[in-house]
Order: structure tokens, then sequence, then C-alpha cells
């Protein structure tokens, strides 16, 4: 990697004397424009996509369908805008940890979130004393 | 951090087995400290991840027990606004990583320019937001202690007002700034205000956007198809404008049962992310200050990379919450 930024980047390279065996800012990893403009590029079209695709009547599918686009994308700006593909892995590991984390915390929350609806659904037609509560999908 | 650095103070010290001065103390080398920011910057981003995903159970707890009141309130979040809020924010995020391109580069003009434009496109992110919480709040649409849907328009353009006021303070003082600093011959800070008054003023581009945006699609199918959907739920749920389109009449006659609570969520959600948005600014404002004063070299960019970091975190959270948001049937 930094051998071939020295070579598209002859200013890059004046100033790599001096700094022993290290060549220029090795830990420095300058995206190159046309990857820039690519992933932005990506991202407008998966942007534009999922703004159409909610056009259309997908029913349970459409929440599947537009997370998968948005994960897409964010895996992009994450692997490319946020560089954590030339990363060390280990903060690459520290950021999917804490994806584990939110993984934990929505599934468990899911898993008990309706325990109590049925008693909130009674107490609500109780005190309204219609049916026009309506009562949620399942 | 180490004191302010001239260009040619910084040439002197970057010699091999010197400790440069934007070098700390404590650390062996210049790559040691980014390597070492960089680790603490990603535990402050998981920090916010986590935090963030509180909003996001809610979110996902209420709308997988009540997806009637989503169905309900997704009418009134135009999607056009979101969509061109969305391409902001990227675009934003592509000028971001240009800027750390440029740092990593040691092209402190282009690092210049490419900041400016971020904080330009931040700032017309939030005039745009502006136009739609004000849109919202005409028609009683607040959160849930608050939620009152009605058909009358109350407040009128004062709300929008109300909310572009600090802007418009602000842009007033950046602009007095620039005049004072240019009289002084105040280089440095000429520069500095001027940039800022001029991206300042990109919000009320945002809030010009915010209205020719729906103008010119929000007619379109994509209301229409969510028009159609609705109409054979209910006879008389007749939702003929979404809050976006000022002069049409919106019957709201009947909302369901704590569909406030859907507008509690997205004012948090959208609310903490704007917030998030105006710390982002004053961050890359810094940056633009320590630019102007050439301090980023080759081997110490970290500052920019950090931010840049931060920012398209922010991005991220957007990413989600425009789908989850904006796009639901």
């Amino acid at each position: 990697m930094a051998d071939t930024q020295q070579a598209t980047h002859p200013h890059t390279a004046n100033d790599a004397h001096g700094h022993g065996e290290h060549a220029h800012a090795s830990f420095a990893h300058p995206m190159a424009p046309r990857m820039l403009i690519g992933v932005f590029a990506a991202l407008i079209a998966l942007t534009i996509i999922t703004v159409v695709a909610a056009n259309f009547p997908l029913g349970e599918w459409e929440i599947v369908v537009s997370l998968t686009i948005a994960t897409i994308k964010a895996s992009l700006v994450v692997l490319f805008f946020m560089h954590v593909w030339y990363d060390k892995p280990f903060n690459a590991l520290i950021f999917v940890s804490s994806l584990a984390f939110v993984a934990l915390f929505l599934g468990f929350t899911l898993i008990d979130s309706r325990e109590y609806q049925p008693d909130i659904e009674e107490r609500a037609i109780e005190q309204v004393g219609t049916t026009e509560v309506a009562a949620p999908a399942q | 951090m180490a004191s302010i650095v001239e260009p040619e103070a910084a040439a002197n010290h970057d010699h091999h087995g010197d400790h440069p001065d934007f070098l700390a103390h404590h650390f062996e080398t210049p790559q040691q400290q980014y390597d070492s920011g960089k680790l603490g910057m990603w535990l402050f981003l998981i920090q916010e991840i986590l935090f963030f995903s509180g909003l996001f159970v809610a979110y996902a707890v209420y709308r997988a027990n009540h997806p009637e009141i989503f169905v309900y309130a997704h009418q009134f979040l135009d999607k056009n606004l979101g969509a061109f809020n969305t391409v902001v924010l990227l675009f934003s995020s592509l000028t971001m990583a240009w800027a750390v391109r440029d740092a990593q580069l040691v092209n402190n003009r282009g690092l210049i320019i490419n900041l400016a434009i971020t904080i330009g496109c931040a700032i017309m992110f939030l005039g745009v937001k502006a136009v739609e919480y004000s849109h919202k709040w005409e028609i009683g649409l607040y959160w849930a202690s608050k939620f009152a849907p009605s058909t009358e328009h109350h407040g009128g353009g004062m709300l929008l007002f109300w909310l572009c006021l600090p802007f418009i303070l602000i842009s007033v003082a950046l602009g007095v700034a620039t005049a004072v600093s240019k009289q002084k011959k105040y280089e440095q800070g000429f520069r500095f205000y001027g940039i800022l008054f001029l991206a300042s003023l990109a919000f009320f581009v945002g809030v010009g956007c915010g209205f020719v945006v729906p103008a010119v699609m929000g007619s379109g199918d994509s209301h229409g198809a969510a028009h159609a959907s609705h109409e054979g739920e209910s006879e008389h749920h007749v939702l003929t404008a979404h809050a976006d389109s000022v002069d049409a009449p919106v019957i709201i006659d009947e909302s369901p049962r704590n569909a406030g609570i859907f507008f509690s969520i997205y004012y948090v959600m959208t609310g903490l992310h704007a917030v998030h948005i105006i710390a982002g600014v004053i961050a890359l404002a810094w940056l633009l200050w320590r630019a102007l004063k050439r301090q980023f070299q080759a081997e110490y960019f970290g500052p920019v990379d950090s931010v840049g970091l931060y920012w398209h975190l922010v991005d991220l959270v957007w990413i989600y919450l425009f789908p989850l948001l904006y796009l639901i049937h």
C-alpha cells in the first residue's frame, strides 16, 4: 500500500526521508478519488433503489428489503469511508462486538415486549368502552 | 496539545529521532499516537452506537406492538425530503472522507475546501429538518404529551421563524466577525469566520429546499401510492395531504390511540441525531481553524481522521433512520 502511494503521490514521497525504515506516514491510507466517488455513487444508487422500492407493496418484506439496503449502505460507509477495510483488525473487532451487543439488546427486549400487551389492551378497551382500539397484528 | 506550530518551525522539528511538536511526550512515535487516538475514537463510537441502539430498541418494540400507528404516522413524513436529506448527508460524508485524504497527503487547500463543504452540508441538513419540524407542529403533531392533531394550521410561519432564529443570529454574528476581522487585517480570523459565514447561509438554502423539493416531487406518485393504499382500510380516513404541503387541507379525523408516542420516538431519534450534527459542525469548525493554521502534517492528521470517523457514524445513524421513519407502509 505504502509503495503504491509513493508512486502516485510524489510530494508525499518527498517527506519520506528521515523516518527510519518507515515510508512516509506508513499508517496513512489515502483513498483513491476513484474509490471515494465510486462508493458515493453506490450509496446514492442504493438510496434511489430503497425509495423506489418503498413505492411497491411488499407487505412484510418491505422492512426486510429496506433494512437490507440500509445495511449494505452502512457497510460501504464503515468499510471504505471509515477505512475499516484497511484498518487494524482490532478496531473492526471493537466495532463488530458493539453490533453483537446491540443484537442482544434488541433480541432480548423484543422477546419480552408483548408480555403485558394483553393486559394493556384489555384495560384500554375497558376505559374506552368501544372496539375502536384496533388490535395489533398477530 | 502542542503549542501552535508554524510551518517552518514544524519542518525544523520534523527530523528523525527528534520529538516533533505535534507528538505528545508520552508517545514514542507519531504512529503510536495516531493508533492510540484512533482506538480511543472507536471506543467512543461504539458507546455512541450503544447509546443510539436504546432508541432503536424503543422503536422496534413500539412498532412490533403497534404497527397501525406507524402506518398512520408515516403519511406525515415526506419521503422526498427524507431522501433529499439522505443525499445531502451522504455527500457530506464523501467530502469528509476526501478531507481525510487531503490531510493524509498534506493538501491543506483541499482540506480547507472539503471541510467547508462538509460544514455547509451539515447546516443545510438542519435547514431541511427545520421545515419538516415546523410543518408538523403547525398541525399539532407534537410529541405524546402535547400531541393534538388538528385540521387547522396553528402558528403559520412563526414556528419556522423561531427555528430559524438561532441560525439567523449565528449568520449575522459570523458576518460581523468576518467584517471586523477584515477591517483589523486579522487574516486567520477573516478566513475562518468568512468560511463559516458562507457555510451558515446553507441553512437558508436548506429551508428553501424544504419548500421546493416537496413542491416539485411531493405530489408525485410516491404520495399517491401512500394515499391509495390507505383508502382501502377506512373510508372516512381521508388524508388528503401530508404535513409538508402547506396549502392542502389536512383532515386528521381519527388518529390511532397513542399515535403521539410515534412522534415522541420520531422527535427524540431525529432530534438527538440533529444534536450530533451540531456537535459535528463544532468539531469540523475546530478542524477548519487548525487547518487554516496549517497544523496538520504528513504524520499528524489524527484529529481529521477522528472527526471523520465521528461524522461517518452520524451519517450511519441516518442511513437507518431514513428507511425506518420515512419509508413505512
